[in-house]
C-alpha cells in the first residue's frame, strides 16, 4: 500500500495572517468530513506525540458552536479550544472563529478553510486571521513542539554545522 | 542594526519588514546580487524618496546592508534575519505537519473501507 504525504506550505501573509496549503488524496467530500465530523476530527488533529483529542463536539450550522479539548498524556493537563461557525459551504468551504480557553495569543482567530478538489486531488488552503499582530506573532514564534523536539532540532542544527565545517 | 534586541523583538521588526509588497519586492530583487539604488527603483512606479524609505525599514530589520560606494549606494541583501523568521514557520509547519500526516493515513483507511459516505446537500441557492 502506497503512503500518500502532501507537501504542507506555511507563509505569514501581511501583519496578521498565516496561510497554509497542503493537498490530499481523496476527493474534497472525504476531506471535507475529516474536517467537520468529531469521530474524524479526534484521529487526527491532536498531537504532538503525547498528546489526545479527547473532546470534539461539532454543531455545524451557521452560529453552531465546536469545541475540542486536547490532553498531555504525561500530566493529565488539558488545553481547550472552541468557536463558532460563521460559513458552511460544504465541501468547498469553512469560516470558523478560533480561541483558547487559557488565551496564549491575544484576541480570537477567524478561520478559513477552502476544499479545491483536481482530478482525484483536494487542495486545502487554510487562511487564519487573527486580530492583532501580536496575536500572529505570538503563534508563528511559539515553541510548539514541547521542550523534547525543539532540543532535538537544536541538536540537529548543531550537528549540521559541525559536519559542514569538518 | 538590531543586535541588541531580544530574538522575539527582531523577529518583530523582520516580520514588519516583510509585511509590504513592494519592500518584498526589492529583497527579490537583491537575492540576485547588488543592485544600485537608482535601479531598485526603476521597475517601480514610485519615486526614489519613496524607494528609500522602504530601504530604510529593510536596513534598520537589518535584510539588507548599503555598500560603502557612495557613487553607485548599492545595496545587497542580508540573509540572518530572514532566515530567523523561517525558522520560526519552520516550527509551525512541523508541527501541523504531523497532524496532517496521521490525515493522509486517516483518508486513505476510509478510502479503503468504502463506507458509502452520507452526502450533505447543503444548497444555498447555487
Amino acid at each position: 500500500m502506497s503512503s500518500f504525504v502532501g507537501t504542507l506550505k506555511v507563509e505569514a501573509k501581511g501583519d496578521r495572517e498565516i496561510v497554509m496549503t497542503r493537498e490530499f488524496n481523496a476527493g474534497k467530500d472525504l476531506v471535507f468530513e475529516c474536517f467537520t465530523k468529531p469521530e474524524l476530527i479526534k484521529r487526527w488533529l491532536y498531537g504532538p506525540d503525547g498528546w489526545s483529542l479527547d473532546v470534539c463536539t461539532v454543531d455545524l450550522k451557521v452560529g453552531g458552536k465546536y469545541r475540542y479539548v486536547w490532553k498531555y498524556l504525561k500530566d493529565g493537563s488539558i488545553m481547550g479550544a472552541g468557536g463558532s461557525y460563521k460559513e458552511i459551504s460544504g465541501p468547498d468551504k469553512l469560516v470558523q472563529t478560533e480561541s483558547f480557553d487559557e488565551a496564549w495569543y491575544p484576541g480570537e482567530a477567524l478561520l478559513t478553510t477552502t476544499f479545491v478538489e483536481k482530478s482525484g486531488t483536494t487542495f486545502v488552503t487554510i487562511n487564519i486571521l487573527y486580530e492583532t499582530k501580536e496575536g500572529r506573532d505570538t503563534v508563528v514564534k511559539s515553541p510548539m513542539e514541547g521542550g523534547a523536539s525543539q532540543s532535538y532540532n537544536r541538536l540537529e542544527t548543531l550537528l549540521n554545522t559541525l559536519t559542514q565545517n569538518s | 542594526m538590531n543586535h541588541a534586541l531580544s530574538q522575539s523583538a527582531r523577529l518583530d521588526v523582520t516580520f514588519a519588514a516583510l509585511s509590504d509588497p513592494t519592500r518584498r519586492a526589492i529583497l527579490a530583487r537583491l537575492a540576485n546580487g547588488e543592485v544600485s539604488v537608482m535601479d531598485l527603483a526603476k521597475p517601480f512606479s514610485m519615486s526614489q524618496p519613496a524607494i528609500s524609505k522602504h530601504l530604510k525599514v529593510l536596513e534598520k530589520a537589518g535584510l539588507i546592508s548599503g555598500i560603502k560606494d557612495a557613487q553607485k549606494r548599492l545595496r545587497k541583501l542580508e540573509a540572518k534575519p530572514l532566515e530567523e523568521a523561517t525558522e520560526w514557520l519552520e516550527n509551525y509547519r512541523k508541527f501541523w505537519e504531523g497532524r496532517f500526516n496521521r490525515l493522509d493515513s486517516l483518508i486513505e483507511e476510509l478510502k479503503l473501507s468504502k463506507r458509502p459516505s452520507p452526502k450533505h446537500k447543503n444548497k444555498k441557492g447555487e
